[in-house]
Formats: structure tokens, C-alpha cells, sequence
């Protein structure tokens, strides 16, 4: 009823290839914008800081590996690793040139992972699938193991470790120790959704439309006139490239310091299952999968205590660890069961079950 | 479809996430131990869980809390998962903890520059970042009692004490098998440095941290090269794993050396072979204190602990109880100094400060003989105490040695050198503002 596309004509071509062709759709992500960034004002600090920038920066992060094997159709295991080279390599830059502002070197150090990424990408050109995962998992481990044999990547520090030195943005503190939450919310927020904006003109548009091609058979696609290496290592590259950036804001915006150990197979299987489960070859799916599979548990591990309690049962932290496991792992299958193209693809059916509600053909 | 009723309680419960976290009432003092029944180190984790707990509960049977104050005991799961630690960290904040226990240096890191805007006082006890043990830089971190360096000091002078003294070492071959992190690699440059001088020779072999409990690599190496010792810097399954494999290759054991984290159950996977295995320790173990029977007596009898009886007592178990032992005396300093009875993060770092653990102050504890004596200053928040040898009988641990004393100086430069280095490095490293209490 509320929700509808009757009466709204498009009369011209780009408002009918618009990103949210309704006017309802735009209202809604203008609600969400907005609500996000007044989350900013009246959240509290653990929901900032425990909650949100995570949340963000995982989206951002399956965003990067949803273009890879979402959109272009080859498989990576090797995010963690391209994470990592982001957040050393904007380690390097912030320490090397502490005068430029800490928000360019985010945005840069995302290039060395995508000049990283292409490379690992070569051998996309000659195998496929499961065999291409393996070839990135040798990126994950050599990757992991540069970070912790070569000192020169954490400036010698004795401890081995990255840690997140001073920097700020007109006077305020982003980086660093007292950079509140507020603002690292604010930093964080603002860079995914430019970075995401980024995303859906890119999958929309030529580029995109030749990775689906090559997705969906890449002779086929070869036979159009579309280069296939050319194409491939774009994919490996646009791909690392955001998984820098949110290895970098991970580190510095949200840890605030970490060891090498944050970047191992673990973290690119995490992501992965982010992309599976929010949907692959969608934006909005990133951000579902990543809620999911991140912000799921934390709000089990509240809720289970206070279900709980009232009954007389108090129990301890491990076994709501083991709970949170079982009713995470439960849940993914019960998702998969029901809809394997992932949540967006739930959400894309109730959007159109809204559009023709209450009247259904 | 049931979707929708799913998505609305999902919906309901994200909202309710955000609400804020109950606040801990005012009359008593809250204190989370970060803590992991989970993972790959819930090994090594689960025993240490136990006696941290433990003892704090006793307090609150025994004595109903520290000085009339009761304690709120609050265990959060990290799963020695750095993620999840700084989860724990931000779900605790807000409830005014006085002291945070990471027990995971890759927790401890990102948490040490938080600790003087958050005025929380971090405990990371003989683990975490060596370089705080320096109070001038790090008011807000405390190591004690004894330093990785200081550790790997110990065994070379243990070492050279049974070769006939240190320059006896010279031409000798020594292995060091360890956890290929920071921690792990932490005493190697000391290690390195002492064999320049003594003219030993260094094998270094590494353990991934996925391949913890397959060494059989490594030790096919220590086979090849034959090391005349060899030490050990490992944590969770990796010990069981490297005594396991040290046993089946047939390496001398009591030419086998470790720093102070294998436990009982690691050592008892090697069977019959890992006689002679030694390690460093800084406790006693067993229940024949005071302290520890008031343990059995008021919790673990009451089956108000997780810990088995026959746990309890165990080397790992003791070092949770020591871990409490030092969190309670800091809250019992702050209540003295301050003359407050619910104590805040700022005055337990004041009472950390001031610990003054003498023989009279432990026998008063009923921990007489437990420990060695240890007292922290504003400068020194490790106190770089000695530790002695122990070694493993088949059954249990025996001590072998007197308390081994650090080779301080050399310990001192690189603390200097590490310190400075970390504040350098950390453009804007806020100078030390606290004020420095007298010990009472």
C-alpha cells in the first residue's frame, strides 16, 4: 500500500536506470543515512565501538570480496591477507609522512593492496574455482608470513605489532588512543558509504557488467570481445583495494593497534561466509552477511543472559560462547535451507511481495 | 512465512543490543577477568580461569568481599580471539571496572594506549608488552613479576650454572623452539646478544601457530643439529605438542628448558618421557596453603567453582590464583590510600603501584612460602623478581633450584631501548601525569 510503483513514470532514461527507482527506496536510504549518522550522537560507546565500526568495516570488507567472487566469479580465500597488506601498508605511509592528513593514507594504502591483489590474480587467468581458492590461499600464506618476518613493515617494533600513533582531522583526534568513538564512527561511516557508492556505479556500469559476463562463462565472454586477463585482474585488484581500506580502518579506526595474527586464514574464511550468506553479486547482501555473521553474536551473548536468568538458570560465559556457536551455526543453515542465494535475495522477494501487497497476483 | 516474526525479533533484539548495559551498583567493586573455556588455548585457559576466579570468590565467602566490599566477579570469553577481547573491553567498560586481565598479548596491545584515556588499569601478568614494565611511561600497565627477558636471562644462567659456569657455554649449541608471534619472538634478541658474548651458538625454530600441535618438522631439525639445549617459548597446545614430540624423538629431556606457561596436562602428555622436562615457575604449587584450603573450603566444596577438586592446586590454576592474589591486594592498597570502600580504576592503578608483598604480608594472606617477595614502585611495575626451576617427576612438579636471579642490567638496556622506542613511535605519547604514592 505504502510501498508501490504505480504513478511514478519515468520519463527520462537515467531516472528509469536509476540506482533506487522508487521514490519509496529513496526515502528509505535517506532514513537510513540518516538514522546512521545520528546513531553517531546518541549511541553509547560500546555500540559505537563494539558494534558499528566493526559492522562497518566488515561490510566494506565483503564488499571488496563480493566484487571478486560475486560479481566476477572468482573464488578468494586470500582477503585476510589483502586486509593486512592495507593496514601495513597505511602503517608505513602514516609513519612515513605523519604530516598528511591520516584519511588520504586510508584511501591510498588500498591501491598497494590492489597492486598486491592483481598479482596474486595472475593465476586466475589459467585456473578456476576450487583450484583458483588454493592459489589464494598461498597469497594468505605468504602474505602472513611477510608480516611477520619482515620487521621493516612494523618499523622494527619490538613487540612485532602495529600500533596506532596520534593522527587527526582538523584539530580532532581520529587515530589514536583518545580519538573517541564518536568520531572514528563518524570517519568510518562516512568512508563506506562513499566507498559503497563507489561500488554500486562500478557493478552497474560497464566494468561490472564484464565481470558477470565473465562470471557467467567467461568463453562466452571472451567471444564478445571482452579481454579476459584485463578484466580478471581489474576484478583482483577494485576487490583488494576495499579490503585494504577496511583492513586499514580496522586497525587503526577500530582495534587501534594489532598483531599480525588479526589477518590469518580465519579472518578471509569470516568474510567469505559474510559474502555467502548475505548473497553473492549484491551490495546490500555485504552488509546483511556481515550483520549476521558479526553482529548476531554479540546480540546473543546480551539476550541469552537475560532470557536465561529470569528461569533461575545463571550460567557462565563459555557456555553462552558455545550457545552463541550452535544458534549462529543453526541459523546460517536455517538461511541457506531457505533461501541459498542469501539474505538479499529474501530481501529482493519481500520487496516485491510489498510492492503488490495487499492485492497479490 | 515465519521470516517475518524471525526479522522482527531480529529487528527487536538489535535494538535492545544498544540499550545500555546495567550499570554495577554502588557499593561494591566490579572486576571482569577476561577469560577462555573456548578456542585452541583452552587448555592452558580453562585452569587459569578457574583459580583467578576462584580466589576472588573465596574473598567474597570468606571475608564478604575486601574490606567489607563485596566483589562482582564477571568472567567475559575472548576465546584468546583478539576481536572478541576488544569486544570484552568495550562491554565492560562502561560498568567501571577497576582492573582489566587480558591474558592475550594480542588483546593487551591494542588495550594498552586505551588504559590512560580510559582510566583503566591493565594487569597483563608476565605476558603482553615487556617495555611496561616502565611505570614513567606506562603509568597505567603492570607486568609483574618477572619479564620475558628476564625469563630468557634465567635459563642461560641456569644453564651455564650446571655446564660449570656461563663461559662454559661457549661452543655449545642451544635451540629455541617458540611461537612464531611476538611473544615468541620477544627474547630473541636477548638471546642473540648473550650468545655473541658467551659465544654459544643459536638455532632458532619456529612454530606457526596452525601447526602447534604437528612439530614433527621442527623436531626432525632438532634432530639433524643436535642442540645441547633446548628452550621452549610456547603457549597452549603447542607445549603438549613439543614435549609429546621431544619425547618420540628422543631428545634428552633434562636438557629441555621452558619459560613459565606448560602445565601439568602438558607435561603429563608425554608419559613416562617427559621426565626431566624443567620449567620456570615463580609459585608453589599444590593446596597445602591457607588460602588455597579456604578455597576448597568455601567455593569448590560449596560448588561455587568450575575447577574439579584434583585441579585445584595445579601449576596453571595457581597462577590464576596468584593473577587474583595481586588484583586484591592492589583494591585493598586504593582502599587504604584513599579511604574509599568502593575503589575506582584510578585508585586501584595507585594501589598497584604501591604493592608491597613481603613475607609478613603473605603469611597474613595465608600464602606463606606461596611466593617470592615482590614490591612495585612508580618506575618499576614488573618488579624483575627471580624465579626458580622446576622439574617434572612423572606425577607432579618438584623445585630444583633457588630463585634464579635476571641478569638485570642487561634486562634494564633493552627495557630502556623497547620504552622509548614504543613512546617515539607513538607520536604524542602522553607524558606521565600521575602523581607517585608512598607505599604504606
Amino acid at each position: 500500500m505504502l510501498y508501490r510503483e504505480a504513478g511514478q513514470f519515468k520519463t527520462t532514461y537515467s531516472s528509469d536506470m536509476a540506482v533506487f527507482r522508487l521514490r519509496e527506496d529513496r526515502i528509505g536510504i535517506a532514513v537510513i543515512v540518516a538514522v546512521a549518522y545520528a546513531l553517531a550522537f546518541v549511541g553509547s560507546d560500546f555500540l559505537l565501538q563494539a558494534v558499528l565500526i566493526p559492522f562497518l568495516v566488515f561490510s566494506l570488507a565483503a564488499i571488496g570480496l563480493n566484487i571478486l567472487t560475486g560479481y566476477a566469479g572468482q573464488l578468494s580465500l586470500g582477503t585476510g591477507a589483502f586486509m593486512g597488506v592495507g593496514a601495513y601498508a597505511c602503517y608505513k605511509l602514516m609513519t612515513a609522512f605523519p604530516d598528511v592528513n591520516v584519511i588520504v593514507w586510508i584511501l591510498v594504502s588500498g591501491f598497494f593492496s590492489a597492486a598486491v591483489g592483481a598479482l596474486f590474480g595472475l593465476p586466475s587467468l589459467r585456473i578456476k574455482g576450487f583450484y583458483l581458492a588454493v592459489a589464494t590461499l598461498a597469497a594468505q600464506f605468504f602474505l602472513q608470513w611477510c608480516f611477520i618476518r619482515v620487521p621493516w613493515l612494523v618499523n622494527y617494533n619490538v613487540s612485532g605489532a602495529l600500533d596506532a600513533p596520534l593522527r587527526t582531522l582538523f584539530g580532532v583526534p581520529v587515530v589514536g588512543a583518545t580519538a573517541t568513538s564518536q568520531t572514528r564512527y563518524l570517519v568510518v561511516l562516512t568512508l563506506v558509504i562513499v566507498l559503497t557508492w563507489l561500488a554500486s556505479n562500478l557493478v552497474r556500469g560497464r566494468i561490472g557488467r564484464m565481470w558477470i559476463a565473465v562470471r557467467d562463462m567467461d568463453l562466452a565472454a571472451e567471444l564478445m570481445g571482452i579481454r579476459l586477463l584485463q578484466t580478471k585482474l581489474l576484478a583482483f585488484a577494485v576487490s583488494s583495494y576495499y579490503c585494504g581500506v577496511a583492513g586499514a580502518l580496522m586497525v587503526f579506526l577500530w582495534y587501534g593497534g594489532a598483531e599480525y595474527d588479526v589477518f590469518n586464514i580465519n579472518q578471509s574464511f569470516f568474510i567469505l561466509f559474510m559474502v555467502i550468506i548475505g548473497g553473492l553479486g549484491s551490495l546490500i547482501g555485504s552488509f546483511f552477511g556481515a550483520a549476521l555473521i558479526f553482529i548476531m553474536p554479540i546480540v546473543l551473548g546480551i539476550v541469552l543472559p537475560a532470557i536465561l536468568s529470569p528461569f533461575g538458570l545463571s550460567v557462565g560465559a563459555e557456555t553462552i560462547e558455545h550457545l552463541r556457536f550452535m544458534i549462529v551455526g543453526a541459523l546460517i543453515i536455517f538461511f541457506l535451507i531457505v533461501e541459498p542465494h542469501g539474505l538479499a535475495r529474501l530481501w529482493q522477494i519481500g520487496k516485491q511481495k510489498l510492492l503488490v501487497w495487499p492485492f497479490p497476483y | 512465512m515465519s521470516f517475518r516474526r524471525v526479522s522482527l525479533g531480529l529487528a527487536a533484539a538489535l535494538l535492545m543490543g544498544g540499550a545500555a548495559l546495567p550499570a554495577a551498583a554502588q557499593d561494591s567493586i566490579y572486576v571482569p577477568l577476561f577469560t577462555y573455556r573456548t578456542g585452541p588455548f583452552a587448555g592452558s585457559g580453562t585452569f587459569i580461569a578457574d583459580g583467578m576466579h576462584d580466589y576472588l570468590e573465596m574473598l567474597n565467602q570468606r571475608d564478604g568481599g575486601i574490606g567489607g566490599v563485596k566483589l562482582v566477579i564477571e568472567e567475559c570469553e575472548t576465546g584468546y580471539d583478539t576481536k572478541k577481547g576488544v569486544e570484552c573491553y568495550e562491554a565492560v567498560k562502561g560498568k567501571n571496572p577497576v582492573i582489566v586481565n587480558p591474558w592475550s598479548t594480542g588483546i593487551t596491545l591494542p588495550l594498552i594506549p586505551r588504559a590512560a584515556v580510559d582510566k583503566i588499569p591493565i594487569l597483563s601478568m608476565a605476558y603482553g608488552l615487556s617495555a611496561s614494565a616502565r611505570g614513567d611511561i606506562f603509568p597505567w600497565v603492570f607486568n609483574p613479576p618477572t619479564t620475558y627477558w628476564d625469563g630468557m636471562s634465567m635459563i642461560i644462567k641456569y644453564i651455564g650454572e650446571k655446564e660449570g659456569g656461563l663461559d662454559k657455554l661457549k661452543g655449545k649449541k642451544i635451540g629455541f623452539l617458540h611461537l612464531d608471534a611476538s611473544f615468541g619472538k620477544e627474547p630473541i634478541p636477548l638471546l642473540e646478544e648473550l650468545s655473541k658474548e658467551l659465544g654459544f651458538e643459536v638455532k632458532l625454530y619456529p612454530v606457526a601457530a596452525q601447526d602447534m600441535q604437528n612439530q614433527s618438522s621442527q623436531w626432525l631439525s632438532v634432530r639433524r643439529d643436535r642442540p645441547d639445549y633446548m628452550i621452549m617459548w610456547g603457549w597452549g597446545s603447542m607445549n603438549g605438542g613439543a614435549i609429546k614430540e621431544a619425547v618420540r624423538s628422543g631428545y634428552p629431556m633434562d636438557k629441555f628448558l621452558s619459560v613459565w606457561w606448560p602445565g601439568e596436562d602438558d607435561a603429563r602428555s608425554g608419559g613416562a618421557g617427559a621426565k626431566g622436562f624443567k620449567m620456570l615457575n615463580w609459585h608453589g604449587v599444590g593446596t597445602s596453603y591457607p588460602a588455597l584450603q579456604d578455597i576448597l573450603k568455601n567455593v569448590v566444596d560449596k560448588g561455587l567453582s568450575k575447577a574439579s577438586k584434583e585441579k585445584v592446586g595445579e601449576l596453571l590454576y595457581n597462577r590464576g590464583v596468584y593473577n587474583s592474589l595481586l588484583i586484591a591486594e592492589a583494591i585493598a592498597n586504593a582502599q587504604k590510600l584513599t579511604g574509599k570502600k568502593a575503589v575506582t580504576g584510578e585508585d586501584v592503578r595507585r594501589g598497584m603501584e604501591t604493592i608491597k608483598l613481603d613475607p609478613a604480608r603473605l603469611k597474613a594472606l595465608g600464602l606463606e612460602g606461596f611466593t617470592d617477595q615482590i614490591t612495585l614502585s612508580c618506575d618499576d611495575h614488573n618488579g624483575h623478581r627471580p624465579a626458580f626451576m622446576q622439574e617434572w617427576d612423572g606425577t607432579k612438579w618438584v623445585k630444583i633450584s633457588d630463585p634464579i636471579e635476571p641478569m638485570s642490567d642487561r634486562v634494564k638496556a633493552q627495557l630502556e631501548a623497547a620504552a622509548k622506542d614504543y613512546a617515539e613511535k607513538n607520536a604524542g605519547w602522553p607524558k606521565r601525569t600521575e602523581a607517585c604514592d608512598k607505599a604504606s
